[in-house]
């Protein structure tokens, strides 16, 4: 779950790491309310859950309350990445000097956080890490121990953080740290982090991502979940505890665990279309969860035929086939299934789809390869 | 032989809830030996014929469980893993899914000290088949024989099992290592358990997006590798940023991709399949048979 610059912001600040004065704008009124308050030139800067504001036109300074209004009325509204802006952060405009880097994210490798502090800020990680590699200085704390004052020390004696910036560096550095601990983030990051004219440190963009699985124990943060509209079949799937991402073929698909869809998606890539989506409805596959995976799926319009791949282990491949059964009876799709049926009883399975209509397959390869086929022909009126 | 687990594996379970006794009853009837359960507070009763025990150092003692299998919740699946750990259990495996990485990246720092073996979380568990089962595996699509493998997903395993049994290919050990970002027992880890276990002719290994654990496993292979492997990769068609279904299954930026897993292990001399039904035919090949 993707938290937005502002609320990340708050965060920091309640951790103690210098962010400059800021307020949330909906309306361009607000927003000039905002610069007259902040009495100083400012950044008006949209808030959306995807990188690359700047380059898209999402972030304007704005040195009087008339200008940050105008700014305002330009960003919101504005599509960034086909999300619309709702809400745009005002905030004081800092004296930039230079621009570091510093986050904390998960290295999978190590089985440990990894923090980064880089001297190249405001550019991309990867980017940096592509071009100069020994731009960023990593440390690995334990996740027992924390970051420790000497690994933080040792971080910027590593990036080649300037003498004046050291302490407020490293101090700034343990206290992300415990932001990225406190509030289960797969990422938290501060970026750039500004090293203003005077010499002071400021975090000048932040980001935080929650690790979902951990929402049970961020009440707070969990109320901070914004659906937009790219994402509410996927939400409405996890309702029904399933996993759904929306892709961009033709042919839907329906699986029963995550890898199994996966191949699924991957077989159809082989056969020469292009899968729709991507479904796991998880464990068992009775007629209930058959028909509401079908549903999701067929709200999709560019649905031109499904693929429903489901192995049978311990729901056996006889009571999967009569759950299909049902679903096509009761509720006749508006596109052709394709189902492949594998696993425990899947050669019964089979013998009771035979007379349905629909086409079954016995190997995940043929079933593709006939719901490409049938997504490629004309739609029957 | 056969790794992990044999004949004479001592199953405890964590969490004797609607799935864990389930899944017990059905390891019972492959037949395991499942010795005891913990449900704090109902220490020297029985459930379901189970002897039951307040804590995992009580049932280790009066048991002699050396295995415990994980079905407890995620909010309390490290304290699971953790008292396991600490009870001196060799072989924890956890069902669970959905555990917070923070919780694992606490499981795996305490891992590094102890001789606890961890498989999972949020996979299917370990089978050596004809001997014992500890997970949530159908058993019908498993055989005995000289297969390895190892795989992160679950139902692809089944799928792929299936396929090597119909084809005359009997499985050593199966360990399903678990979808997670952070697992006890990572794909390259498993590989060497498999490479070095004699009963062992040959080795499958099912990978899918995300993380670099493939290209490590590669890397090994390359390097130590005694005897033939196969490889899947699962996800080769997905698009970069999105989570598909497991929490580690993510290309994120450059990372994790399905080419570079799939370079990694051709550079090995890994053949790698394009579909799961290619799988049986290029193992057998490997063994030349």
């Amino acid at each position: 779950m993707k938290l937005h610059e502002f609320q990340a912001k708050q965060l920091l600040a309640r951790a103690g790491i210098p962010i400059p004065d800021g307020r949330i704008a909906t309306t361009a009124d607000e927003a000039e309310a905002a610069a007259r308050a902040i009495d100083a030139p400012v950044a008006v800067k949209a808030q959306v859950h995807v990188g690359g504001r700047g380059k898209a036109g999402g972030i304007k300074v704005a040195k009087s309350p008339a200008e940050a209004r105008d700014a305002a009325k330009a960003i919101l509204g504005m599509e960034i990445k086909g999300l619309r802006v709702e809400k745009v952060y005002v905030e004081r405009a800092a004296q930039v000097d230079r621009e570091l880097y510093l986050g904390v994210t998960l290295d999978r490798d190590r089985r440990r956080p990894v923090v980064m502090l880089s001297t190249v800020g405001g550019m991309d990680i990867e980017e940096v890490a592509e071009a100069n590699p020994e731009k960023i200085a990593r440390g690995w704390p334990s996740p027992l121990l924390g970051l420790l004052p000497f690994e933080a020390r040792s971080l910027v004696f590593a990036a080649g953080v300037s003498e004046k910036q050291r302490d407020p560096v490293a101090d700034i550095a343990r206290r992300l740290y415990s932001v990225y601990v406190e509030t289960d983030a797969s990422l938290a990051e501060i970026n750039p982090l500004f090293v203003q004219k005077d010499g002071s440190v400021l975090a000048g963009d932040a980001k935080l991502d929650i690790d979902d699985n951990a929402l049970f124990r961020q009440p707070e943060l969990a109320k901070l979940k914004e659906v937009s509209k790219d994402e509410e079949t996927e939400e409405k799937a996890r309702a029904l505890g399933f996993s759904y991402v929306q892709l961009d073929g033709d042919v839907g698909i329906i699986g029963n665990g995550a890898g199994l869809v996966m191949a699924t998606l991957d077989a159809v890539r082989n056969a020469g279309g292009k899968a729709a989506n991507f479904l796991d409805v998880g464990g068992g596959a009775k007629e209930e969860v058959v028909r509401s995976a079908l549903e999701i799926v067929l709200a999709n319009p560019r649905v031109r035929s499904v693929l429903i791949n489901i192995f049978g282990g311990i729901t056996r491949g006889d009571e999967v086939a009569r759950g299909v059964l049902d679903v096509v009876r009761t509720h006749p799709p508006r596109v052709p299934l394709v189902i492949r049926l594998s696993g425990t009883e899947a050669e019964a399975g089979r013998r009771l789809l035979a007379g349905a209509p629909l086409g079954s397959r016995e190997t995940m390869d043929d079933a593709a390869a006939e719901a490409v086929r049938l997504a490629t022909q004309p739609v029957r009126a | 032989m056969s790794v992990l687990l044999d004949r004479d594996t001592r199953v405890l379970v964590q969490g004797l809830g609607r799935e864990g006794s389930f899944h017990a009853a059905r390891m019972r009837d492959y037949g395991t030996k499942v010795v005891g359960a913990t449900k704090p507070g109902k220490g020297g009763t029985t459930q379901d014929g189970i002897p039951l025990f307040d804590t995992v150092a009580e049932a280790v003692d009066s048991t002699d469980a050396n295995t415990s299998i994980v079905f407890v919740p995620a909010p309390y699946a490290m304290d699971a893993m953790l008292e396991a750990i600490d009870a001196g259990i060799d072989l924890v495996i956890a069902i669970t899914e959905g555990v917070p990485v923070a919780d694992m990246l606490k499981v795996t720092a305490v891992l590094e000290t102890a001789t606890t073996i961890l498989v999972g979380p949020n996979g299917p568990g370990a089978i050596t088949p004809g001997q014992a089962k500890v997970g949530i595996m159908p058993a019908e699509n498993f055989s005995p024989g000289g297969v390895g493998f190892v795989s992160r997903s679950g139902t692809l395993t089944y799928e792929i099992a299936d396929l090597l049994t119909r084809a005359g290919l009997g499985q050593s050990t199966c360990i399903g290592v678990g979808g997670d970002p952070v697992i006890g027992l990572p794909t390259p880890d498993a590989v060497r358990l498999l490479n070095e276990d004699p009963a062992t002719e040959a080795i499958v290994i099912v990978g899918e997006i995300g993380g670099s654990a493939e290209e490590r496993a590669a890397e090994y292979m390359r390097a130590e590798g005694k005897k033939p492997a196969v490889a899947f990769i699962a996800g080769r068609s997905a698009p970069p940023g999105k989570r598909m279904g497991h929490a580690g299954a993510i290309v994120s930026g450059n990372q994790g991709t399905a080419e570079s897993k799939v370079r990694a292990f051709e550079e090995a001399g890994i053949p790698v399949a394009n579909a799961p039904s290619e799988i049986p035919g290029l193992v057998k090949r490997a063994l030349r048979r």
